[in-house]
């Protein structure tokens, strides 16, 4: 049970002569909430990147449940359990929730052209299984008063809340999260970190995210991966991370950090 | 009750149908197959049949009782309108145990007070929120040998021995049942019409709440009596959205629905209500003046967004559909043009606006618990929507005056329902006698003597009846105050023509043993919103909001306005607009939305001085708490608007 679901094998990216990421290794158990902290411009979000499929490394190798997935086009890793949602939304603002969700369900669907095209018979049938399980995602993330609202017209935290539900409907086995509560409100924090923990453990799903509400983090992750200008600096609990000499150079600077191991001990 | 004389009941109750559990296996009889109840569940109406409903109330009641519950004990049930709730209900009612209904919304210490003040054994709660409540509070609760939940979801990692949920207690009754086949019905034969079925925990709104004790013959006459003139057939369509421990929707979903046989729809979430009632499109409906007037400045809303053309046609209609409405409220003929006119209006405009609110097959429906402004009553009555003002106290089961179909005047509550005697006393205090007044509040004698004193429900409210039999409220007879000078005057009066403006959601009015009156109002976020952003005044907060110079123009407008219709001494002098709403939690509403003054002139005294004083502004540093029990601070300054007076 307590095998890697995701390795992350000394990758190191590049883009033109700046190094995002350099000889970054690290492991996401099965099962796990992993966060990914760092200051801004550390590379984190590159590092999503990289596992997703967005951008390719020049070194290193991503493994996924066993498998190398490092050359792989993003939509196969995809259809291998892999789904993620972005910094800044990225839904079909023009379509309806159910519609994006129903979007979500695409790599599980089985009907070409012409049986979708028919519709009776088997493309009915899909049809009907595959809102049932959008069905129940919306009724997981309690986003049932806006199922036939326009994308759009929603506020930004419900938004966020689709965004999850439509990477949910991917049915995946990691998930990506990238800054799930930037720019929410103290209860709509509380509530998304609400349904990243549900995820995780009713669903059992494996969580991967960045994000810079420490409070969050520390509250929710079982392990905590730190990036400092592209270069993993602490890797451990909670609680070790926030202990490590280094975090904190990094988070406050030299003298404060100094400062404040002075006052621990 | 010894001292209580009931009138001879209208409605005669049949011994084998004179309790609820009767009365259900008597309707999974004679309607077997046809749908009862209707869930929203994953987008679609899930169906359950008269059957199925007796089958689920019958093993829960067996599953209560293989946990030890016994004829007496009482049963708490918290949660929101879902089909468990009322299978609770009618189950611990069933094993001869009675149903005690808490507000979903209660805080910690409101949910602690009544588990704890009605000694229950068992508390079905909804979800792990509801739980979460309980289990808080558990060391101080002894009496409670199982928390039965719902809804398992997030509950995963609890482990609390007390812990059961709602499938496994059913599952326990199925056993149970297996081995005394005949267990559940001698159970509802022994049920009998004056067993106390529910205790219904009045919000005062002053001091703790009161468990009112209603007996199965209260609720079922009253239902028989109130069918007479508001007739509701088998096969109507009822959308249940209200709390189900507040006595109107036990008296529409239990003590109706049972008696009738009518189906009860319970919404997806509470926050899809309107949705779900628009594809239901119930021939009944009975809601406080709330969600009337929400509906209503909802329309007015859109019709502002709206193309065109629509707003054109509303525009055109609307009149038309007020005179017929005022003319029909005359009891004055209606000329063949103005008729005309009308279907001309309805045509274009009331049908399809009457089917996007789902009011489509509406045929009955009521307000009831405080005043409705005229506009909002013109409004429906335009629309053909015949909306009826109710009155009635929990301790009458919940009614006992109504309007009758042809008979309708805004400003009464109509007349006694049949079986119910009215009067009102030397202090014009309404009296009412009726086979549907309560028998006691549960440890409380001394309220009841008080209550039921003589013979006659007292119900603490000041009022008089008109020529034509129509009687109307005024206020709490407590808080029908003298003036300085002497004037009488009811605050709730003056409260109630602010609040018919679209822009006040709140207001209290303040003069007891003062020089004049002040008033302390709250804005209504949505329609000031509203208004704020056609006019493009920035805001954030509610607090930053109700700050603003203009929003204190509007509002001085709309008082002005009020002013103008009130006697010179009971004209408002000065008023505030406070920074929050307020808030059932803050203990400055009821759960059933009325002001409890006491609270709230003790909350606002800084406020209620300076509007006495000098003062132009008062300095606000405060602490606001919510449900889950965590505390935020408000730091702000209130003006003082003083109006000028002619």
């Amino acid at each position: 049970m307590n095998a890697a679901q995701l390795e992350v094998r000394d990758v190191t990216l590049r883009f033109g002569g700046v190094t995002a990421i350099r000889d970054v290794s690290f492991e996401v158990q099965k099962g796990a909430i992993h966060a990914i902290i760092g200051p801004n411009g550390a590379g984190k979000t590159s590092l999503l990147n990289a596992i997703s499929g967005v951008c390719r490394p020049q070194r290193g190798k991503i493994v996924f449940d066993g498998q190398d997935i490092t050359r792989l086009r993003p939509y196969e890793r995809t259809s291998r359990g892999l789904a993620r949602t972005f910094q800044n939304i990225a839904l079909f603002k023009g379509m309806t929730v159910l519609d994006n969700l129903l979007v979500g369900r695409h790599t599980h669907e089985h009907c070409g052209i012409l049986k979708g095209g028919l519709y009776y018979g088997p493309g009915e049938k899909e049809e009907v299984a595959q809102r049932m399980v959008v069905e129940d995602i919306i009724d997981f993330l309690e986003i049932q008063h806006i199922r036939k609202k326009i994308v759009g017209t929603l506020a930004y935290g419900l938004q966020k809340r689709v965004e999850l539900a439509r990477a949910l409907a991917l049915e995946p086995k990691l998930l990506l999260l990238d800054e799930p509560m930037a720019g929410m409100n103290a209860e709509e924090k509380e509530d998304m970190a609400r349904f990243v923990i549900d995820s995780n453990q009713d669903r059992g799903t494996t969580v991967l995210m960045i994000e810079h509400d420490m409070g969050v983090v520390m509250d929710i992750s079982s392990r905590v991966v730190v990036l400092n200008f592209g270069v993993k600096i602490a890797d451990g609990t909670p609680l070790e991370v926030q202990r490590n000499p280094h975090v904190q150079k990094a988070y406050l600077g030299q003298e404060d950090a100094e400062i404040a191991a002075t006052a621990e001990a | 009750m010894p001292g209580v004389n009931h009138l001879e009941p209208l409605v005669h109750l049949d011994k084998d149908a004179d309790t609820f559990p009767k009365l259900l296996v008597r309707k999974a009889a004679e309607l077997g197959a046809k749908t009862a109840l209707r869930e929203k569940e994953f987008g679609i109406w899930q169906s359950t049949s008269w059957q199925q409903y007796h089958e689920h109330v019958r093993d829960f009641s067996l599953g209560l009782i293989s946990l030890g519950l016994e004829r007496g004990d009482k049963v708490a049930i918290i949660g929101n309108n879902r089909a468990e709730w009322v299978y609770a209900e009618l189950a611990a009612q069933g094993a001869g145990a009675v149903s005690v209904g808490i507000y979903q919304d209660s805080t910690l210490n409101e949910v602690a007070y009544v588990i704890d003040h009605s000694e229950a054994a068992f508390v079905v709660a909804e979800d792990q929120e509801q739980v979460d409540k309980i289990l808080d509070m558990i060391e101080k609760l002894p009496k409670v040998k199982n928390i039965i939940y719902t809804d398992p979801r997030g509950m995963r990692n609890y482990k609390h021995p007390a812990l059961i949920s709602f499938t496994a207690v059913e599952e326990k009754g199925r056993e149970l049942a297996r081995q005394r086949g005949s267990l559940w019905m001698e159970n509802v034969g022994a049920s009998c019409a004056d067993d106390v079925a529910i205790i219904c925990y009045t919000s005062g709104t002053t001091g703790f709440p009161k468990g009112a004790m209603l007996t199965f013959r209260n609720l079922l006459t009253m239902a028989g009596n109130l069918n007479q003139v508001d007739a509701k057939r088998p096969g109507d369509e009822f959308v249940s959205f209200l709390p189900l421990a507040w006595i109107g929707e036990q008296m529409m979903c239990m003590s109706s629905g049972l008696t009738i046989g009518f189906t009860i729809n319970f919404p997806e979430q509470p926050s899809t209500v309107m949705e779900d009632i628009r594809e239901i499109g119930p021939h009944i409906m009975f809601a406080p003046p709330r969600v009337w007037e929400n509906i209503t400045s909802t329309v007015q809303v859109k019709i502002m967004d709206t193309t065109r053309l629509k707003r054109l046609l509303y525009n055109l209609s609307m009149p038309v559909g007020q005179k017929i409405a005022d003319l029909r409220f005359k009891k004055q003929p209606i000329t063949l043009a103005w008729k005309i006119a009308y279907a001309l209006a309805y045509w274009t405009t009331f049908r399809a606006l009457k089917d996007r609110l789902g009011f489509t097959h509406i045929r009955t429906c009521s307000t009831g618990g405080a005043a409705l402004g005229p506009d909002v009553f013109r409004f429906f009555h335009a629309l053909g929507v015949p909306l009826k003002q109710i009155y009635g106290q929990t301790e009458i089961s919940g009614i006992s005056c109504i309007h009758t179909d042809e008979d309708i005047q805004f400003h009464t509550v109509g007349k006694p329902i049949p079986g119910t005697e009215l009067k009102i006393s030397e202090h014009g205090e309404i009296l009412s006698r009726s086979s549907s007044v309560f028998v006691g509040y549960y440890k409380n004698e001394a309220a009841t003597q008080d209550t039921l004193a003589e013979g006659w429900l007292h119900s603490g409210d000041a009022g008089y009846l008109t020529e034509d039999g129509h009687l109307i409220v005024i206020d709490r007879i407590k808080d029908v105050m003298q003036l300085a000078d002497g004037t009488q005057y009811s605050p709730q009066f003056i409260e109630n023509r602010l609040k018919f403006s679209p822009y006040i959601k709140e207001a209290v009015v303040v003069g007891k043993s003062r020089p004049y009156l002040t008033a302390m109002l709250c804005i209504d976020m949505g329609v000031v919103g509203k208004w704020a952003e056609g006019r493009k005044i920035a805001y954030t907060t509610y607090t930053d909001l109700s700050a603003k110079p203009e929003v204190y123009d509007l509002l001085h407008k709309e008082v002005d306005k009020v002013n103008e219709t009130l006697p010179a001494a009971a004209k408002i002098r000065k008023f505030v607009l406070l920074y929050k709403e307020l808030d059932a939690d803050d203990e400055e509403l009821t759960r059933t939305r009325k002001v409890r003054r006491v609270f709230v002139e003790e909350r606002y005294k800084e406020v209620i001085s300076a509007l006495y004083g000098e003062a132009q502004q008062v300095p606000i540093d405060t602490v606001i708490k919510f449900q889950d029990g965590k505390t935020a601070r408000i730091q702000t300054t209130l003006l003082v608007r003083q109006l000028t007076m002619v």
